[in-house]
């Protein structure tokens, strides 16, 4: 089974880093040049839909003249639903970079929570988050607790955006749509679309919620520790 | 009743319409329903020789506007020629007959046309305390509706209630009203929601299932995707103010005068399906938007439920206050942010304390 062979692999990868934490030679450097590159594509299409869409939410202040000489709103409109596109299309790669890629590359996909090890440096991050120890217990990407930061509020989040996204989409580019064959099954949960609308909004609070811990995070990161560095 | 070979046609003509009329009807709910110039011929020859379907019209929790909507089909053909059609059968609150001699109907319907009869329901049946809320005929209609849903060939949910469960199902919900779709799971059902849905919407699907002996084509949610495939949004005369970026802000502005868009009036076209801003109300005069006030999304599930009738969003009740979600998100945004701007304070207060621990930490290979 592909699925399982992904997991053994994962597993291994696993083992070999937490075995070696301070190694480099698992090839990081060539490894994180694409989620890099992804990384900052993805922060810029997140910051245009998060103030799209709250502009989309809240309406804009009115317009003067005919409404044939403007078109500000579809513009709006348009802005967000192609950083929509951009973040789909990139948040794919990105998964299939996680399948080809190294261990590394799973981490914001793939949270062993039954491993007893997982808590124990969860554990270890949340002390010294609380300042009761300065050594951080991995070297080698995220810390566990930005892990499980990434993991339950960004990759969860950012599936479920583009999931009602399209859905939404898919309404006004009409019944007969790709985007509504494919996404339209949220109305069969969600048969009022007001409520996807809803809870669309709030995904952008959740979005904006994790940017803040998480940009914090790797400042805080940055001044505190020598190796790490921001781009 | 008549005979087992008469036809819609000649209850029509018994009824004393000519048979210019006949054919005007035809065309005109040809055109009604979008179908092609060839449509009226082949509806006006199904008229004539398919055997008349009958249709039971049932009440149960409403408010009747869904029968005050049908009645007010904008053609009088149209009106005249479907109304003598159903009240021959069984409509108590249109029909003559009253009393056993009505209820004898239903029997004798089910009986004679086992599995050949259309069942329309009105409202819906409350399911609490066994069905007691809603008596009708000396039983509880939840009872009278699953019998007579047995033999049908196939039923359709008048209005939001029969589709929904509308403002009787509404929270607490005391009486347990519920959509007829939660009772009876094992008959194609037609969706046609809306309070009211509108007058041609109503007689063009009657008359689709009468002449061509089926339902039409369903969406996701069971609704007539012919009617029901878009959003008041999609058709909305004042759109392109909408795309243009130009609302209303109040309701009596000069934006409201100049008939911008009503988005940030809590307008919920762009949520609502149906198609009130295609053929509009009352024979085609005017619909709410064209009126000034905003769709509140009358023929979508729990529209009852979702809070302000002037907010777009749902109103969110989970967190024991009522909050929109720009509210929620904010609180919960400006907590963390807090939480971090301390979280920092700390952290600078702490290195200026610790330097040597810094120190030892950064010698180390990292
Ligand atoms: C981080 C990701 C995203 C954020 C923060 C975000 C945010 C928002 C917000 C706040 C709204 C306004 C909702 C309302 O009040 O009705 C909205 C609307 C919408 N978004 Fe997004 N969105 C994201 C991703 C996407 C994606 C991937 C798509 C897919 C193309 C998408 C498509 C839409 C559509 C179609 C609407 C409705 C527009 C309308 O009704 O005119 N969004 N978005
Ligand atoms: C000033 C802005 C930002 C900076 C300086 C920044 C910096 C970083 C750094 C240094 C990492 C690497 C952490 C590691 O691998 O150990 C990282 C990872 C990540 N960041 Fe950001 N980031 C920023 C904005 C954002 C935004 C706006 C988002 C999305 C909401 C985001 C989402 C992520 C995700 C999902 C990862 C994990 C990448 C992976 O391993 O696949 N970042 N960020
Ligand atoms: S008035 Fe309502 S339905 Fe019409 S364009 Fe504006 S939001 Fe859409
Ligand atoms: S405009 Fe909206 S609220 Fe008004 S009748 Fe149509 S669907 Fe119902």
């Amino acid at each position: 089974m592909f699925g399982n062979d992904m997991l053994d692999r994962a597993r291994k990868l696993f083992a070999a880093v937490d075995a070696k934490p301070t190694e480099r030679s698992i090839g990081i450097a060539i490894s994180y040049a694409p989620v890099r590159l992804w990384h900052w594509v993805n922060a810029a299409a997140i910051l245009m839909l998060s103030l799209t869409g709250y502009v989309i939410g809240t309406g804009t202040p009115a317009m003067s003249g005919e409404a044939s000489g403007n078109f500000l709103f579809g513009y709006i409109r348009f802005a967000h639903f192609s950083a929509g596109y951009v973040l789909s299309i990139g948040f794919l790669l990105r998964i299939y970079w996680a399948l080809i890629g190294t261990a590394h590359a799973m981490q914001i996909f793939w949270v062993p929570l039954w491993r007893k090890c997982f808590w124990r440096e969860v554990y270890h991050e949340i002390r010294r988050y609380a300042f009761l120890t300065v050594e951080p217990e991995r070297r080698v990407g995220p810390n566990r607790l930005a892990q499980l930061a990434m993991f339950f509020m960004f990759t969860q989040t950012i599936t479920f955006m583009v999931v009602t996204g399209f859905a939404l989409y898919g309404q006004g580019a009409g019944t007969d749509s790709w985007q509504y064959k494919l996404f339209g099954w949220v109305f069969s949960i969600s048969p009022n679309s007001q409520d996807v609308h809803t809870w669309h909004h709030l995904g952008l609070w959740v979005i904006v919620t994790f940017a803040l811990v998480h940009i914090y995070a790797v400042v805080r990161e940055d001044s505190c520790r020598a190796g790490a560095s921001l781009l | 009743m008549g005979g087992a070979t008469e036809t819609f046609y000649s209850v029509i003509r018994r009824q004393g319409m000519t048979r210019r009329s006949f054919h005007k009807f035809c065309s005109l709910t040809a055109a009604s329903l979008g179908l092609g110039p060839l449509a009226a011929s082949s509806i006006a020859n199904a008229l004539e020789t398919k055997p008349r379907l009958p249709v039971i019209w049932l009440h149960g929790l409403e408010c009747t506007c869904c029968s005050e909507s049908f009645i007010r089909s904008a053609h009088p053909l149209i009106k005249d020629a479907l109304l003598s059609m159903i009240s021959l059968d069984y409509d108590d609150t249109i029909m003559a007959a009253a009393g056993l001699q009505a209820e004898a109907i239903l029997e004798e319907t089910r009986a004679k046309y086992r599995g050949r009869y259309v069942l329309a329901v009105e409202g819906n049946p409350p399911l609490n305390e066994g069905g007691m809320f809603c008596i009708d005929g000396g039983k509880p209609f939840v009872e009278k509706l699953r019998s007579m849903a047995e033999e049908s060939m196939a039923i359709i949910a008048w209005g939001t209630c029969a589709s929904w469960g509308c403002v009787q199902a509404a929270k607490p919900n005391p009486t347990g009203a519920a959509p007829i779709d939660k009772v009876i799971t094992n008959k194609p059902i037609m969706k046609v929601p809306g309070c009211p849905p509108i007058a041609e919407v109503m007689s063009g699907l009657v008359t689709f299932i009468t002449t061509f002996g089926e339902l039409p084509e369903l969406d996701r949610q069971g609704r007539p995707s012919m009617f029901y495939s878009e959003r008041i949004h999609d058709k909305c005369y004042r759109r392109s103010h909408f795309d243009a970026g130009q609302f209303v802000e109040e309701w009596d502005d000069k934006y409201a005068r100049k008939g911008y868009c009503l988005y940030k009036m809590g307008c919920k076209g762009p949520t609502t399906y149906n198609a009130c801003s295609a053929l509009r109300w009352n024979g085609g005069v005017s619909f709410p938007i064209q009126s000034g006030h905003g769709c509140f999304g009358c023929s979508e599930d729990g529209f009852w439920d979702k809070g302000s009738f002037y907010d777009r969003l749902t109103t969110i009740k989970q967190f024991g206050i009522e909050e929109n979600a720009d509210q929620i998100g904010m609180a919960a945004a400006g907590v963390v942010g807090l939480t971090v701007a301390a979280h920092a304070a700390v952290t600078a207060v702490k290195r200026l304390t610790h330097k040597p621990d810094r120190a030892a930490h950064k010698s180390k290979p990292s």
